[in-house]
């Protein structure tokens, strides 16, 4: 995977001053993409799932620290100049929000949005562009695309300004795309069909994608590999088949038996994770999981676990009492 | 309005809903936000209602608590038609029935302090004895997980999600009521709070012995609380069945498309891409015959000209569709 690294993040660190102190945000996360794969990043709100994306896509608050290393694509992204980092983004790193209203203009129509990007990036003229545009939005499965140029944001579903949202990233060909919670919002049919259609676009067009989520049956079926994030910490990161059925890291393995099964009896009680997860501005010395963690021990309380390489390739966890050991579930 | 029958599910159920109608004016143009479901929840039952935004979920349930009055059609709670009822005998009513929100935190507020909002109402209610509502306030809290001497001081402002949740929940159980509609109660909280709060309504249900309609679009969620599920598209029931027999084997094209999109957390399962394209239609038109039909696999001319009436296709089954899948 190393032959082809597209994005490598290493020791980055995001602080956030706030009235009650200073908010770690993100605290020590490496991860690479290699080109053409998809990372899942799952985390439940207020892990740093959404600030890491941010750090990369350097869109973060203004009184925001960032510190470590982000390369893509050869380039140290914290070293690019806010005019060089302008290109980069929208040409070969896209994003894609939670919210499409958000990321759409209201006061422009979507042909406008659509043309403006492909004439700034690509260097089109306006015949050219709007011929793209209306590709590219059929290409989403947008109907009646060349009608749509003309309509406003507001003047489509949500689903359908999710798709116009999609086209926009990808009208430039991005390298990798970063989709934030890019379903939440939405129905859970049309999740299926967006979802469908990422998975489509990233395929025919050997885009890599970070697919940021809450929801561990999302990245399920569609990422090559997974980091959960806890506590601005990633905290267990596998190849998603090993994730989900060779666990080590205990949180995960609660957030999975937390989730209400579609095959379970009616009225079967949760494994609910007790607790909450701690205040971000007052870090705990120990593990961020162990005061909700059942296999916690002394150990887990004053010191952190690192994330390291387990016996397995490609599978790292942060924890002193991993599942599946003589020290964890089975003691 | 074309009547949606469905025969008994008890002789004495608490909620009986007949034919009910519930639209709204947009401009000029009106929203078919319910157009004729009758559905009836047993004492003691939990009734899951499920369907995607916009299908008048949320409508059905405010409509059975009069909180948006009906067109037309009735509801009939242990027996008396709420719809007839007016001012003070209407509210007399509605302290046996309660509403939990989906916002915990939006529907507390925020500048009260908790044990205010939740001896509120034992005050409309007419508790006048200030010990005793100290009393009942401190018995719903305990029960909902939370320590009141630490709690009932406190603003919203100072508890997260998942605690004013529980928090409005204790609020919905300090009248003693017997039937709660729950108005998509988890759709807010993270998956390991989600889960605390789901256990939290089911011990409560036993506790109480309440009866809950239980609204959601998340089917795995609804699923792990009912006993029954209806499926409901713009306006509409599709389906109606005990839980596990209607997710085993759904006989409405439209449950078996909502049951196929959750996405399944098994890197096993691949996702099926079968989900056709397209979206629910606008409720100011929907269209004629079976709503679902512009949308369905299944649709022919028949599904364009007649509306599909329920009716049974399996014990304790019904389905609205002229092209069952069972």
């Amino acid at each position: 995977m190393t032959e082809s690294t597209l994005l490598s993040i290493e020791d980055v660190i995001v602080d956030l001053p706030t009235p009650r102190g200073n908010l770690r945000a993100v605290d020590r996360v490496d991860l690479t993409v290699g080109a053409g794969r998809t990372l899942g990043v799952v985390g439940e709100s207020g892990c740093g799932k959404t600030m890491l994306s941010r750090a990369i896509l350097q869109l973060l608050p203004k009184k925001a620290k960032l510190s470590g290393r982000v390369m893509f694509d050869g380039q140290s992204l914290l070293q690019l100049s806010p005019e060089k980092l302008r290109k980069l983004r929208g040409r070969s790193l896209a994003v894609v929000f939670q919210d499409p209203m958000t990321s759409l203009n209201p006061v422009l129509t979507i042909g406008t949005q659509l043309i403006e990007t492909l004439q700034e990036h690509l260097e089109l003229d306006m015949r050219a562009a709007t011929k793209r545009s209306v590709e590219l939005l059929a290409a989403v499965g947008i109907p009646a695309p060349e009608q749509r140029l003309t309509q406003y944001p507001h003047q489509l579903s949500g689903g359908m300004r999710q798709r116009v949202a999609i086209a926009i990233a990808l009208s430039c060909e991005p390298k990798l795309l970063i989709a934030d919670e890019p379903t939440t919002a939405l129905d859970v049919t049309i999740q299926a069909q967006i979802l469908d259609l990422l998975a489509r676009e990233q395929r025919r067009r050997h885009m890599a994608m970070i697919l940021i989520t809450h929801d561990l049956g999302v990245v399920a079926g569609r990422t090559d590999e997974v980091a959960v994030m806890y506590a601005g910490r990633v905290v267990e990161r596998a190849p998603t088949p090993a994730l989900f059925k060779k666990m080590r890291m205990p949180y995960t393995e609660a957030l999975l038996a937390a989730l209400p099964k579609i095959d379970a009896a009616p009225h079967t009680p949760l494994p609910a994770i007790s607790g909450r997860p701690p205040d971000p501005t007052r870090p705990l010395k120990g593990c961020s999981f162990s005061p909700r963690c059942r296999y916690a021990w002394a150990q887990c309380h004053v010191e952190k676990p690192r994330l390291e390489e387990s016996d397995s390739p490609g599978h790292q966890f942060a924890c002193f009492r991993p599942i599946d050991t003589s020290a964890g579930a089975g003691a | 309005m074309m009547q949606q029958a469905l025969p008994a599910v008890s002789n004495d159920p608490l909620l009986d809903v007949d034919n009910l109608v519930v639209e709204y004016p947009v401009g000029n143009k009106i929203v078919h936000a319910v157009s004729g479901v009758s559905l009836q929840i047993a004492r003691g039952e939990t009734l899951g209602l499920v369907g995607e935004s916009g299908c008048g979920k949320s409508t059905l349930g405010r409509a059975v608590l009069q909180l948006r009055r009906p067109v037309s059609g009735r509801v009939l709670f242990d027996g008396q038609d709420l719809t007839a009822m007016q001012g003070d005998t209407l509210r007399l009513m509605r302290q046996r029935v309660q509403l939990i929100f989906q916002d915990p935190i939006a529907s507390l507020n925020p500048r009260r302090r908790i044990g205010d909002i939740i001896a509120e109402p034992l005050i409309i209610s007419g508790v006048k004895d200030a010990a005793k509502r100290q009393k009942l306030v401190d018995e719903a809290l305990s029960a909902v997980g939370l320590d009141p001497a630490l709690v009932v001081g406190r603003l919203p402002h100072e508890f997260s999600g998942g605690q004013c949740q529980r928090i409005c929940i204790a609020r919905a159980l300090v009248l003693n009521p017997e039937f709660i509609v729950c108005d998509e109660p988890v759709s807010a909280l993270d998956v390991s709070i989600r889960a605390q709060i789901l256990n939290l309504l089911e011990e409560m249900k036993a506790r109480y012995g309440l009866t809950l309609l239980f609204i959601a679009h998340d089917l795995a969620v609804v699923k792990a609380v009912s006993d029954r599920v209806a499926v409901m598209y713009l306006g509409r029931l599709c389906e109606v069945g005990p839980s596990e027999q209607l997710f085993a084997k759904p006989a409405h094209p439209y449950t078996a498309l909502l049951i196929e999109a959750i996405p399944v957390p098994d890197p096993d399962v691949r996702p099926a891409e079968t989900v056709p394209v397209g979206e629910p239609p606008s409720p100011i038109s929907p269209p004629s015959g079976c709503r679902f039909r512009t949308r369905c696999p299944r649709a022919d001319q028949r599904c364009s000209d007649e509306v599909p009436e329920l009716r049974a296709v399996a014990s304790g089954q019904f389905v609205a569709c002229h092209h069952p899948l069972i």
